[in-house]
């Protein structure tokens, strides 16, 4: 019993050590969704050139859809661009684009030299949308199931192995599953 | 040499670039100030270190523009907190809330005060224990000292 008390201040430490290396795992930047099994917020956002589609939340209704932050200012988004046009290939589900915190016309022209992976686009010139979105940096892409609901949200481009292993999987499974209400 | 010393005294004594825009701030200072107070507990979610009042990242211009613009509109600062809340999470405050899943972050300290406390009080009270009551003598120890004596 009296050697038990001397120990627990060592089984304490070791307690706090290893949860404390535990949570130095994790990474910092990852900042949680709040959105996640929520209704995506309303908007409605004119199109980026004038003879486009706006964007509204009204088009995340009926079917699994992606809704993909970038801009032509964006780095990242520069290398997601081709598995985007990839991915818009496939057709699994549509692609929208929202363009954040762009100067104008310069979204439009971005996509002019080098394709256009997007269903529909929004110009969100003022950034409120993102911001909406809780969008913490470009490029972000969140999956929408067909009642309107955001269900992930992945930061950072989108690769290949990401798209086939991760996203693809989850939008036919949404497509599968009936709609809850 | 004068001259180095002077100019880094005059930057040591000036403040940090200050992020907040001229263009910016609202005409009314009271609630100018409140907004200023507002953006220093309200973490940049571009560069997770500093406050959005601190941050010179695009984003975090746009959230200061977001809080002064539900100020305006008659929020009260809790109201104004809370609206970016909903959309970044608690992440977004430096100070964290006292709320069910921070009561262990918070407790801690008095947790750890208790504990210290209860131990203290054991230690003493075992040392004050065997100061008064020392051990009695066997009965041969009692017999070698009568031999003794």
């Amino acid at each position: 019993m009296k050697r038990l008390v001397f120990l627990m201040p060592v089984l304490l430490f070791l307690a706090l050590a290893f949860w404390f290396a535990k949570g130095l795992s994790r990474d910092p930047r990852y900042i949680p969704s709040m959105l996640i099994d929520r209704p995506a917020p309303d908007f409605v956002l004119p199109p980026i050139a004038g003879p486009m589609e706006g964007l509204s939340s009204s088009d995340f209704q009926g079917q699994v859809s992606m809704l993909n932050i970038f801009g032509s200012w964006c780095a990242s988004c520069e290398i997601e661009h081709p598995v985007l046009m990839a991915i818009a290939r496939e057709g699994v589900a549509p692609i929208y684009g929202l363009n954040w915190k762009d100067a104008p016309g310069a979204g439009a022209e971005w996509l002019r030299g080098r394709g256009d992976p997007y269903a529909k686009i929004g110009d969100d010139a003022a950034g409120r949308v993102a911001i909406d979105f809780g969008v913490t940096g470009a490029p972000e892409t969140f999956i929408i199931d067909a009642a309107g609901r955001v269900r992930h949200k992945h930061v950072g481009p989108v690769t290949m192995d990401e798209w086939r292993h991760v996203l693809k999987p989850m939008i036919e499974d949404l497509n599968d599953a009936p709609l809850d209400p | 040499m004068m001259r180095r010393l002077i100019l880094s005294i005059m930057l040591a004594a000036s403040s940090a670039a200050i992020a907040v825009q001229p263009d910016e701030q609202l005409d009314d200072s009271a609630l100018e100030a409140r907004a200023r107070e507002i953006s220093r507990d309200i973490r940049c979610v571009v560069c997770q270190s500093e406050n959005i009042d601190d941050s010179n990242a695009p984003l975090a211009r746009d959230l200061r523009l977001l809080v002064r613009e539900r100020l305006l509109e008659g929020d009260s600062d809790k109201e104004a907190t809370d609206f970016l809340v909903a959309r970044y999470g608690d992440y977004v405050l430096l100070k964290p809330r006292v709320q069910t899943n921070t009561l262990l972050l918070w407790g801690a300290p008095l947790i750890a005060a208790v504990a210290a406390a209860a131990g203290l009080l054991a230690a003493l009270d075992g040392a004050k224990r065997r100061k008064k009551a020392p051990k009695a003598l066997t009965d041969e120890e009692v017999e070698a000292l009568n031999r003794l004596t």
